[in-house]
């Protein structure tokens, strides 16, 4: 059995493009469904506390308001099921939005108007009033309250220490001991979070449009709460404005919009606002402190890595911050521990590259740090270092091309210019800096499952029900049936986000390639063998001597050896079933077991401060990522370019305000909030370097969602060092903290 | 005095991608909400309401606004066009393509305004230097990280001197 046709690896234009260019594409707040009416949610402005009183009265008085939602109306059955967890809920009891009169948070939805219009909603929301009992401080400052901080059985552990860290440390004369704070952070996809949820009351249904990042997680939040079957919810979300790990799990605009919709039995949507964007899931706020030591060669004699992560008062939510100080690099004496600080914040939630783009973050600082007292050059002192095995597991790599990382990006980027003393190039006003760093994201793959129909048209048809939130899952899933299959792409449509298609993961972890691609190349593999199958009875003249390992599936057509073919749509012609259809459930190897599976990267920055002002430019990236088979280098390069800017809102400009006496969120709005602009991003270099991965899953590709994210912010702090000489230890780095 | 709690309504006539349409709206009703929630054209996205990220941006006689800063009322008489009446038919505008070939977006919720932006600033016969392309479309927020990408689709129709009109 011959694939002929390369698909994969080849550069192609998005499938859904000219929807997305044209405004065809539909998102969740855009359907309308007759008699539709429109919610506007309420939020606390306190923290802590109880609600004494809250007077709905004017709200109801205005023209076109049907009803004012809060926790003294909201139906007794919601609150007696109680089962409001979602399938990615951390450890803890999930916040239930009108459940009863505490507060947990400041910005905790409390209420809804439905009216009419969404301008009638909004204002009526406007005329509600509530009183509060607020019951002390708030706590909301992770540094101010280190001394709460916790571990228990709910935490995974840290990697067991190796060696013995401490006393390495101590004998070591060649040492560094530096904190890193990094502020909370919010995801902002620019597509709001909405629902439009539909209750059929005869059948006892829901159909709902949400914005999620895997239909099924707003099925089982919804099915629960309501205590129903899970078919008797379907969940629709086939184009998502952005997610970034916000959308990992349902948000309460989804609560709000269902439980409505059931009570009054009308359609209604419920779209946050901006600011409501900043009312839940970010990420956490995180202090780190590392202790490195090295012998006088630069070999790393120990390292010590304690995190300390927010959470909130209701949920444990956790993030592998420490594991990759123990991974990463080749070392002895290795001492790790993470602990849980719990705040009156709403419950952290996965962002882009959780975990790993924090702890990469210190720990590729402190390498740096490490490798300037060393007075080794700092890509040099990454070689010394160089892990051929996993150090936390002992377990070989399924690959690591991070030495052809390392060695493309210096080629590239010109690394031997860098000159090692800070403040040495300038330019002018402008100084000018150099640093790296080196990314790592794990390459997951999940439980996967898809169903494929071939019509005697000629149309392949895959489904599952993942989501496509910018990725390219559409196009690539696309590409992989139609190499596998033997069709062009044209004749091969690939359908997500619905709940009632094979199961699949949630969009997140960059695994969305590995775990449905391989679902989908599997269930391909088998549409074959039923093509081929059903072309020995229809044509037996042909294929009934032949093996299916002889034969060709290329251009629509079954060749075998002799160059004899027929194609696709004769052999479901001759036939009275037509089309055929096939599903599978795909899951790891077991052999998968036996090696550590990475993907690495290694990020190169120019930086330039202007000397007077403290203004910080990041005019050229280069970034050298082994992410195993590239499947669509178009799409996989935006993944990286995509990755590289949050790296640098990361390290200069992303920065949740709180204020912490009130606990309130200063800057919850998109100008006060600074994300990366077109003027913030320059040059970017994206290389992809070779790497062959037989264990990591059937495709040999990776994942590239977050990994052009980890190291670049480290990267650009360590630049912003041999550009100024100044070690900025808390992100994002300002102006102010360098003038 | 009075206290009114529902401003009244009143007829309003708009000029939207060349056809004339007529809708009973109250004048607290954005340009933004006219579009997406009266006409259906939802093409045209909301992501802040507040004029900060540019998601909304469409067209008024040629020129890039952001249409969450503008009441429906206001834009009586004058030319809108938003991303749905840029192609021509079949044809896609010179934009939309070197959008789909850059690869210029990813989760595409951003798109319709980069475009309209893009159009806007072909219109200004501005992007004369990267500096002023990358400053001119930075009223248009893109979490995606499609910038680099962004910047070559504009690049690439300044250069060609595309024309931008509707
Ligand atoms: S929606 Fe108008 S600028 Fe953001
Ligand atoms: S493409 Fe997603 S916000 Fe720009």
């Amino acid at each position: 059995m011959k694939v002929l046709n390369n698909i994969t690896g080849v550069a192609t234009t998005r499938v859904d493009g000219r929807k997305k260019v044209t405004g065809t594409a539909p998102y969740t707040a855009e359907f309308n469904p007759a008699n539709l009416v429109h919610g506007y949610i309420v939020n606390s402005t306190i923290s802590t506390g109880t609600i004494t009183k809250i007077d709905t009265t004017k709200a109801l008085d205005v023209a076109g308001v049907r009803e004012v939602f809060t926790h003294e109306n909201a139906p007794l059955s919601v609150k007696i099921n109680a089962d409001y967890s979602d399938p990615m809920a951390p450890p803890g009891s999930p916040f239930r939005p009108l459940y009863n009169d505490q507060i947990l948070y400041n910005g905790q939805p409390i209420a809804m108007v439905v009216a009419d219009t969404f301008e009638t909603a909004r204002y009526a929301a406007g005329l509600i009033e509530v009183a509060y009992n607020t019951s002390g401080k708030s706590t909301t400052n992770i540094k101010d309250n280190l001394d709460r901080a916790f571990t228990d059985d709910d935490l995974p552990d840290p990697p067991k220490p190796r060696g013995n860290a401490k006393k390495a440390y101590q004998e070591s004369e060649i040492k560094i001991e530096a904190a890193y704070l990094q502020p909370r952070e919010y995801h902002n996809p620019m597509e709001p979070f909405a629902t439009v949820a539909q209750w059929d009351a005869d059948e006892e249904r829901f159909l709902i449009y949400d914005k999620i990042q895997g239909v099924a997680s707003s099925q089982g939040y919804i099915a629960g709460i309501f205590n129903m079957e899970k078919e008797k919810v379907r969940v629709l979300s086939e184009f998502v404005g952005g997610g970034f790990g916000s959308g990992l799990r349902p948000q309460y605009q989804l609560f709000f919009a269902a439980m409505a919709a059931k009570v009054l039995n009308l359609p209604v949507k419920v779209v946050m606002t901006r600011k409501q964007m900043f009312s839940f899931g970010h990420r956490p706020a995180c202090f780190q402190e590392f202790k490195l030591s090295t012998d006088k060669n630069g070999k790393l004699t120990s390292i010590q890595h304690k995190a300390y992560g927010e959470t909130s008062q209701f949920e444990k939510y956790t993030e592998t911050i420490v594991d990759w100080s123990g991974l990463m690099y080749a070392c002895e004496n290795v001492e790790l521990n993470y602990k849980l600080v719990p705040l009156d914040v709403y419950t952290p939630n996965d962002m882009r590259a959780p975990g790993g783009t924090t702890g990469m973050y210190g720990l590729e600082c402190a390498m740096d740090e490490l490798a300037v007292k060393a007075g080794i050059d700092p890509l040099e002192l990454r070689l010394i270092n160089y892990a051929e095995k996993d150090q936390n597991e002992g377990k070989p790599f399924s690959s690591k091309e991070l030495k052809a990382c390392y060695s493309r990006a210096a080629e590239k980027f010109g690394w031997k210019n860098r000159k090692a003393e800070p403040r040495s190039h300038k330019e002018g006003h402008t100084l000018i800096g150099y640093g790296m760093a080196t990314g790592v994201w794990e390459a997951l793959q999940q439980k996967a499952s898809a169903k494929a129909i071939f019509t005697a048209e000629g149309h392949l048809t895959v489904s599952a029900a993942t989501a496509d939130i910018g990725t390219g899952t559409y196009t690539v899933m696309a590409q992989i049936a139609a190499e596998t299959v033997g069709l062009p792409l044209e004749h091969v449509t690939f359908k997500l986000g619905d709940s009632t298609l094979p199961k699949s993961p949630i969009e997140g972890g960059s695994w969305t390639v590995s775990s449905v691609g391989s679902a989908v190349k599997m269930v391909c593999v088998s549409l074959r063998e039923k093509i081929y199958a059903r072309a020995q009875e229809t044509h037996p003249e042909l294929f009934a001597e032949s093996m299916i390992e002889d034969a060709r599936f290329e251009k629509g057509e079954l060749s075998i050896r002799d160059g004899r073919a027929v194609s696709f749509m004769e052999i479901l012609n001759a036939d009275e079933r037509k089309s055929i259809e096939t599903s599978v459930n795909s899951e790891p190897a077991e052999n998968r077991d036996n090696y550590s599976c990475y993907t690495h990267s290694c990020v190169m920055v120019e930086v330039h401060v202007d000397e007077d002002l403290g203004m910080i430019r990041v005019p050229r990236v280069v970034n050298a990522i082994a992410g195993g088979k590239i499947i669509n280098p178009k799409t996989a390069e935006s993944q990286i370019l995509g990755g590289v800017t949050w790296g640098i809102g990361m390290a200069i400009e992303e920065e949740g305000m709180m204020d912490d006496r009130e606990g309130r969120i200063m800057n919850a709005n998109l100008a006060e909030y600074h994300m990366p602009i077109n003027a913030d991003v320059q040059e970017i270099d994206v290389i992809f370097v070779e790497e062959k991965d037989e264990i990591v899953n059937p495709l040999g590709a990776k994942g590239l969602g977050e990994i052009g994210m980890v190291g670049t912010a480290a990267a650009i702090a360590n630049a912003v060092y041999n550009a100024t000489g100044k070690r900025i230890r808390e992100l994002p780095i300002t102006l102010d903290k360098l003038l | 005095m009075e206290y009114k709690n529902y401003p009244e309504t009143h007829e309003i006539e708009l000029q939207l991608n060349g056809t004339s349409q007529k809708l009973t709206i109250s004048p607290w009703t954005t340009l933004l909400d006219a579009l997406r929630e009266y006409f259906q054209l939802t093409g045209t996205k909301k992501g802040c309401d507040h004029g900060q990220c540019g998601a909304c941006t469409v067209l008024v006689d040629g020129k890039a606004i952001n249409s969450c800063l503008s009441l429906a009322m206001m834009q009586q008489g004058k030319k809108i066009t938003t991303v749905e009446g840029l192609a021509q038919g079949e044809n896609l505008h010179p934009v939309q393509q070197a959008f789909i070939e850059h690869d210029a977006f990813q989760c595409g919720y951003c798109t319709p305004g980069q475009i309209c932006s893009t159009v806007g600033l072909l219109n200004m016969k501005k992007g004369n230097t990267p500096e002023e392309i990358r400053d001119l479309m930075s009223g248009n927020i893109c979490r995606c990280g499609a910038y680099a990408n962004i910047f070559k689709a504009v690049e690439e129709m300044v250069q060609k001197e595309v024309s931008g009109t509707p």
